[in-house]
């Protein structure tokens, strides 16, 4: 019951994502696709996000297992803000978690969390 | 700057206080719930294995090391050691004097609470004490001569079962300082030693396996290729607290003793097998 309704949740909002795309003008689709790409290098960057510490994530190697692969994360978090919030501080959930808070600690600034976020959102 | 580092103090606080099991339970209850947890999170390791540190759970990495133990790398070291140790000061006593069990082994019993000083005393630490009574300049902490005579007085207690006591209130005053340590979130990535040794043992932290911390303090010093030579316990400890983006507490200092304290503790009835060789 829960399956189909989340396809079809995705659906009709990458219908929605793609009305958004062509209504905007060019320039504002090409700097989401460099959000993505620039928000991939935080995430994978060693001294900043180094998300693959912990993280499988498409397109990077020698993963750690320690936090859950980030796959599907639409479907996931449907509610792009939750996810930022999760990536921002992931305490709120998890008090005793092991993932860094980002957010609060200035490991990351809000415009890079920004970025992470858009592509977390795209895997 | 001065407001995010007091935030980042306080969130360390309150991660601390929630880490930390049971307040006040004894260090026998401690010790017990550690090695529970390690049987049950690894039931086909058997307890004498932990003390070979990662190798005990990465059978592939297992084969590699046994034959870099063939032919030691710290051997060297154990060499240097030996000379050094029995090297007349220049008052014509050698360190020998100060540790007169040296042949029998030692290294089981250290660190230990100096009831006269009401100081933890570690080896290293006894090794530059011992140096500074007799008229010679205390040795630089972490690395070279002071491994390598740590080295040799460990090697001679191969064998022998960590014995670390905590014998009165003082003693397990310090002992909670060290376990209050080990529990503790720190650093700009908030991570407590348990977070990697103990809740996420056996898992991969980008490509590298987390040993488990019961076991941690046999093998010591060791022999890293990452380091090029051979270290000291603080040393590593050093190492672990500038991952996390901590800044490191000096070595042999009031905080890495009583981190050593408890953390040796937690070991009690594993084996002496240093020094050791790791990557
Ligand atoms: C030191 C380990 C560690 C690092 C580094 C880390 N995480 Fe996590 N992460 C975890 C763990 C463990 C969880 C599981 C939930 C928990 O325990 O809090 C998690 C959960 C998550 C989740 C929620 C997943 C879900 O299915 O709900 C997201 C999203 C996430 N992490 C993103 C990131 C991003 C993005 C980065 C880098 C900027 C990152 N993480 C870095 C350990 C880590
Ligand atoms: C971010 C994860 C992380 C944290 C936090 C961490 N360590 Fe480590 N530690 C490692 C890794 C990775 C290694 C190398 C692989 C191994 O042996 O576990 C290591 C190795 C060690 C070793 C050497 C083990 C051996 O057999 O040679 C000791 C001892 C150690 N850590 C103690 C500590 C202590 C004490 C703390 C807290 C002050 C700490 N670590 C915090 C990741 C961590």
């Amino acid at each position: 019951m829960r399956k189909p309704i989340l396809i079809t949740m995705a659906a009709s909002l990458s219908v929605l994502v793609v009305a958004c795309a062509t209504a905007q003008d060019k320039s504002a689709a090409a700097s989401s696709a460099s959000a993505i790409e620039q928000g991939k290098k935080i995430a994978f960057d060693r001294k900043k996000g180094n998300c693959l510490a912990c993280h499988q994530i498409a397109g990077g190697t020698l993963p750690g297992d320690i936090g859950p692969p980030l796959v599907a994360m639409k479907a996931r978090y449907p509610d792009k803000a939750k996810l930022r919030a999760q990536i921002w501080d992931a305490r709120k959930k998890n008090p005793h978690t092991i993932m860094p808070p980002f957010g609060p600690h200035h490991i990351l600034s809000e415009k890079e969390i920004d970025l992470v976020t858009d592509f977390i959102y795209s895997l | 700057m001065k407001a995010k580092l007091i935030a980042i103090a306080a969130a360390a606080m309150v991660g601390m206080t929630m880490a930390v099991p049971a307040a006040l339970a004894s260090p026998e209850d401690d010790l017990k719930a550690f090695r529970e947890y390690f049987k049950k999170r690894f039931p086909n390791v058997p307890f004498e294995d932990f003390a070979n540190g990662v190798y005990a759970i990465d059978p592939a990495a297992r084969e590699q090391w046994e034959a870099i133990e063939e032919f030691p790398p710290y051997e060297i070291n154990i060499e240097k050691g030996k000379e050094l140790f029995h090297k007349p000061f220049k008052n014509g006593k050698t360190m020998a004097s100060c540790f007169p069990g040296y042949k029998k082994g030692i290294k089981q019993n250290y660190p230990y609470f100096d009831t006269k000083s009401g100081k933890v005393k570690t080896l290293e630490l006894e090794i530059n004490e011992c140096r500074e009574k007799n008229g010679e300049k205390p040795l630089p902490w972490g690395k070279g001569p002071i491994a390598d005579i740590s080295a040799y007085l460990t090697y001679l207690s191969r064998g022998h079962k960590t014995d670390v006591k905590i014998p009165n209130k003082a003693a397990e005053a310090e002992y909670e300082k060290g376990k209050h340590f080990f529990y503790a979130k720190r650093g700009q990535l908030n991570l407590a030693c348990a977070d990697c040794h103990v809740y996420y043992a056996g898992h991969h932290i980008r490509a590298d396996l987390l040993s488990p911390a019961l076991g941690h303090t046999t093998h010591f010093p060791v022999y890293r290729s990452k380091w090029g030579g051979l270290g000291t316990l603080h040393r590593r400890y050093a190492g672990c607290n500038k991952q996390v983006r901590a800044k490191p507490f000096p070595k042999q200092g009031e905080e890495y003793r009583a981190l050593e304290y408890f953390h040796t503790y937690m070991s009690n009835g594993l084996p002496i097998n240093g020094p050791g060789a790791r990557k």
